[in-house]
Order: C-alpha cells, then structure tokens, then sequence
C-alpha cells in the first residue's frame, strides 16, 4: 500500500489548514489597514464551541510559529480552566514555547483583560471577542449597524450614553466600554474593564481582535489613537480602588479583585493580573502601562 | 403675509422641479396615461402606480406651504422624498442653506443625505411613533437630534431640551420620561420640540393634527403659528383639512391623482376655487 504522508498527522500544523490560516491572515492585514472595522472571516470549526474562544484561536493559531513564546490569560489569571485548555491545545498543536511571564510572551492571548505590564512593540496582544458590533444594543440589525458604520452615524450609540446619564448619573457600562478609533470607527474593546481602555490608546504593540461565534476579526494598531466615548461635561473615568489595598501584596494600582471570604460576609481584595501579583511579591521589577488616568491615581497617592 | 413682489424666483431657500415617484415598472407613456384627466393614477399599460409626478414648485424663506388633497394624492410621499425617507423616481430639489442651492440633493451620497436632514430639515410625522424613539425619554429624543449636530455636551443638551419643551409647552419636569407615558398630543409637541431643535431652516409638517382631537388640534396649530413668528422657519404643512390649511400657510397647493390641478395664495384658492376639484374639496369644507 502507497504511504499517504499528507493524511499521517490528523491535523495541520497549528490545527488550521493552510488555506484558511492564510485567509485568517489576510483578513488580519485588512483589519489592521483600517483600524476599528470589523471583517466578516470564514471561522472555520474547531474543536471547541464557537464563542467560547475560537475568535482568539483562530487569530493566535493563524499567526504564531515555532519561534513563539505563548501567553495565554482568562479574566488576569494564567492557571484558570479555560486558560489552561486553550494554552496546552496550542501547545499541542504548534508545539510553541508557553509562558505565565507577561515580558517574555511574544504572543498574549486574553479573555477580557489587558495585562497590567507595558507590553513593548515585540508582542501582539489577542483578544477573545463575543459581541464585536458595539452598535448591537442600539440596533439589532446587521445590514443597519454596517450602513450606521459607513457613514458614522453614531447618534444612537452617544444618545445611550446621554440617557445613562440622565436615568443613573452616570454611565454605567462596567465593561465593553465603546471606544472610537482614530477618528473614525466606534468600536467594541471586548469586556475588557475600564480601567483596561486607556492602554487600547497609542499602544506599543499591536492588539487583534477575534469573534469566533460573530466571524468578525478587527485591530488596534500601534501609535492609533483610541478615545473613551465621552461628553464635554461628562467624562470617562476608570474604576477607583484608592481606598482598598490588595491583601497579598498591599498593592492598589491595578485592576482588583472581590473575593469573598469563606464567613460569606467579609471580602478582601486582590490584584487580578495573576502574573503581576507573582512579580509584586517576588518583589521584581514591573513597569507598568502608563497612561493619564493612571498618571491621576498616582499622583494622588503622592500627595497623601 | 409673506409672499409679496420682494421674493423674486432667485429668493427661495427650496426649489423642486419634476419631482416624481413611480411604483413598478413605467413607460414614457406611463404619466401621460395618468393623472387628473384620466381619472387615475394607475398606468393601463404597466399597471404602475404614479403615486406624484412633475411636482414643480418654490419655497421662499418664512413662508409656509400648504399641500391638500384627499387620500392617496401623493402629499406624503413629497414631503417623504424630500426629507430622503423615501426614494425618488425622477426629478431634482436645490436646498439654498446646501452649497447655495446649486446641486441636485437627491444625486448627493447618504452621508451629504443625513448631514442635510440632521442639519436643514425638521420633520413631523402624522404618528408621534414615526418621529419619535419610544424607548428613550423624550428629553433623550431632543439630545438624538442636538447630538447628530455634533453637540456633546450633556449641560448644553439639557438646556436646549428643556428651553425646547418650554416652547412647546410640554413640562419640564417630565423630560426624562418616556414619551410613552405622554398623552398623544403632548407627544405630537415633543416630536415638534425635536423636529426644531437644531433650528432648521426648512419644517416638514405631515398631517401634524390628523390623530388628535379638536381642542389639542387647536393648541397644536396655536404652536405651530407661534414658532412660525418667532423662528420664521419655511414650513411645508401636508394636510388633507382645509380647516388647518386656512390657518396656516400662505400658499397652497392642490393635489389630484398625484398632480398639481391648481395653485395660489390660500385665501385665493379658498374663496375662489377654479379647478372643478378644488371646488368640490371648498364646497364640501364644513
């Protein structure tokens, strides 16, 4: 019997055949040439659901090489469920190095966080997206959501803001805050928190977005500009954690966790960013994002 | 009032000229086929519905147009058209505020469409529930219309609402309500409320008062007047009620099977109707 070697490995490498990885890549070219639109791509089957993370599989898998050192993080944490699967499927498949450091990573994929380190201009951040229409809630359908992109009509979006304000006194989106991209596009930033959205502005490194379940892939590009939805006489602000400290390390300049205590009544907090909290009590060296938001905080502790 | 020998054609602030809508399939025949003369404005040949055609007129700044026929005429669908909520077959509109008035703003792209209607045109629609998003207040409403003008400035929107509201004699106090919960004439006065907001300089006015009853009618054409003096904005009023065309416009023209069969200041038309329908429409005004 003639030895068919192309059919000896069950799968391609990285999974993904060829083709369809070569697709994925142009449609990341596309996306990063115009920064915020969202492209429809084919989001061929993996052996996950879709939504449960095959946008970010399918961005990561179609751009990492043997060469790559993986980072793969879930809401800040390198050892959760979801985070450990996707990262050993990778591994498998592409037999790249895996990391928990965010510096030595050269690819990041996440579910709904930006590391609290800078990321420099060798790293590409990859982001698992559910809903990337940022328009959804205003409009439920596709065909009006991409005329309202066409021509920026984007009355609807800053009048929910507007209303918010008016019902709440604030505006109260906790994640998936809109963002608008160099001038242009309004985009959905995946639930990343608040505190996470300055660092989307004038980044390093170059972050993708996936939608697996949507087929949509965007990017932020580096040096773009990314803004906050915000009114002149009401701004965006990002989650104050000034009068808490992390009870592992004492820290408070990072995004944080509430944990409830096993009494079910008292909670402490604690920095979410997993890999951050390692290095602040190995007591490393961390830089962190700066960003003026941040920049604010800090000069407040100062001066207390 | 306002149409005296100053205003010279060069005048207008809007200029339609041909102004057609056909539905289906047409020949060159088709408006020939229809029409007032031939009683109808289904083509024999196409079974296409004119539903208007060689609509031509001029609309000069401050003055309000009345456009009256009976049901099915083809009033709305002018107004839709100009206003870009409806397609328009044949036909060309200059607005004067639109790079003076020198293109067609039906050749222009959507984008030129929207800036047009967010910034030149105010419209109120027969049902509050067109004009109106009934699932933001109605303060929310005003700030839709303020915030495609690129104001974002929530201190800025919320004093323009409430002045607006003022105007319109809807309680402040009930801004950030839904316009649900407002009786169908103070909804009618929210949709004007938003329709002005961004002072435009031209006001379409469809059927405003057709759903309400005689004593909010009044109050509804009271305000209409009372902006129309102080804003002096032009006003096409789309009305199949003599009664409320009399009261408010200067002009008017008289529509049947989607033409015009007659046209003239208002009190002309109405104390001496010359177009056989136009004098059944008079002669039957109770």
């Amino acid at each position: 019997m003639i030895e068919n070697k192309k059919f000896n490995t069950s799968y391609n490498y990285a999974f993904i055949d060829e083709t369809t990885k070569k697709e994925i890549r142009r449609k990341l070219l596309k996306a990063v040439c115009i920064p915020g639109y969202q492209v429809p791509y084919s989001s061929p089957e993996m052996p996950i659901a879709r939504g449960w993370g095959t946008g970010g599989l399918h961005v990561t898998l179609a751009i990492i090489g043997k060469s790559d050192t993986l980072k793969m993080i879930d809401q800040g944490s390198d050892a959760s469920v979801n985070a450990c699967n996707l990262r050993d499927f990778i591994h498998m498949t592409t037999d790249c190095a895996t990391t928990y450091d965010t510096v030595e990573a050269t690819i990041i994929q996440t579910r709904h966080r930006i590391t609290e380190e800078k990321l420099t201009d060798k790293q590409i951040m990859v982001f698992q997206v559910p809903q990337p229409e940022p328009l959804r809630m205003v409009e439920r359908y596709e065909y009006k959501t991409r005329q309202m992109h066409a021509e920026s009509d984007y009355a609807k979006m800053w009048l929910t803001l507007y209303e918010a304000f008016v019902k709440w006194g604030a505006v109260m989106h906790g994640a998936d805050y809109p963002v608008m991209v160099n001038n242009r596009y309004i985009m959905a930033p995946s639930p990343i928190p608040r505190w996470d959205i300055p660092n989307l502005n004038n980044a390093e490194c170059l972050y993708l977005f996936g939608a697996g379940r949507e087929k949509r892939l965007y990017a932020v590009p580096p040096h773009t500009k990314v803004e906050p939805l915000e009114f002149e006489d009401v701004k965006f602000h990002i989650e104050d954690f000034s009068d808490v400290k992390c009870a592992s390390s004492g820290y408070n300049i990072a995004y944080m966790d509430e944990m409830f205590q096993d009494d079910g009544v008292s909670k402490k907090f604690y920095v979410n960013d997993s890999n951050f909290l390692d290095k602040l009590l190995e007591k490393k060296k961390v830089i962190q994002h700066s960003n003026k938001y941040l920049n604010k905080i800090k000069d407040a502790l100062q001066r207390k | 009032m306002h149409y005296n020998e100053n205003n010279t054609p060069k005048d207008w602030v809007l200029k339609v000229e041909n102004l057609t809508k056909i539905y289906g399939n047409y020949t060159e025949n088709t408006i020939a086929n229809t029409g007032p003369n031939k009683g109808t404005n289904i083509c024999p040949e196409t079974g296409s519905i004119v539903a208007c055609a060689e609509i031509s007129f001029e609309l000069f700044p401050g003055e309000v147009l009345g456009i009256v026929g009976e049901s099915g005429s083809g009033k709305s669908t002018i107004v839709k058209q100009l206003f870009f909520d409806m397609e328009v077959s044949m036909g060309a509109a200059f607005i004067r505020p639109f790079l003076n008035g020198k293109v067609n703003i039906f050749e222009e792209s959507n984008q030129k469409k929207r800036f047009m209607r967010n910034h030149l045109m105010g419209m109120v629609y027969q049902n509050p529930r067109d004009g109106l998003n009934f699932s933001f207040s109605s303060g929310g409403n005003i700030a839709e219309k303020l915030l495609m003008a690129d104001i974002f400035h929530v201190g800025k929107i919320r004093e323009r609402a409430s002045d607006l509201l003022n105007k319109t004699e809807v309680p402040v106090a009930r801004m950030d309500d839904l316009p649900a919960y407002f009786s169908g004439g103070m909804q009618q006065r929210v949709q004007i409320a938003k329709a002005i907001a961004n002072n435009p300089p031209l006001l379409f006015l469809d059927e405003v008062t057709s759903g309400l009853d005689v004593s909010v009618q009044a109050r509804v054409l009271d305000l209409i007047r009372s902006l129309q003096h102080e804003l002096g904005i032009a006003m096409i009023v789309v009305s199949h009620d003599l009664s409320v065309i009399r009261m408010l416009t200067d002009r008017t023209l008289v529509l049947k099977h989607g033409r015009i069969v007659e046209r003239g200041l208002t009190d002309q038309i109405l104390q001496d109707p010359q177009h056989e329908y136009t004098q059944l429409l008079v002669s039957s005004l109770l």
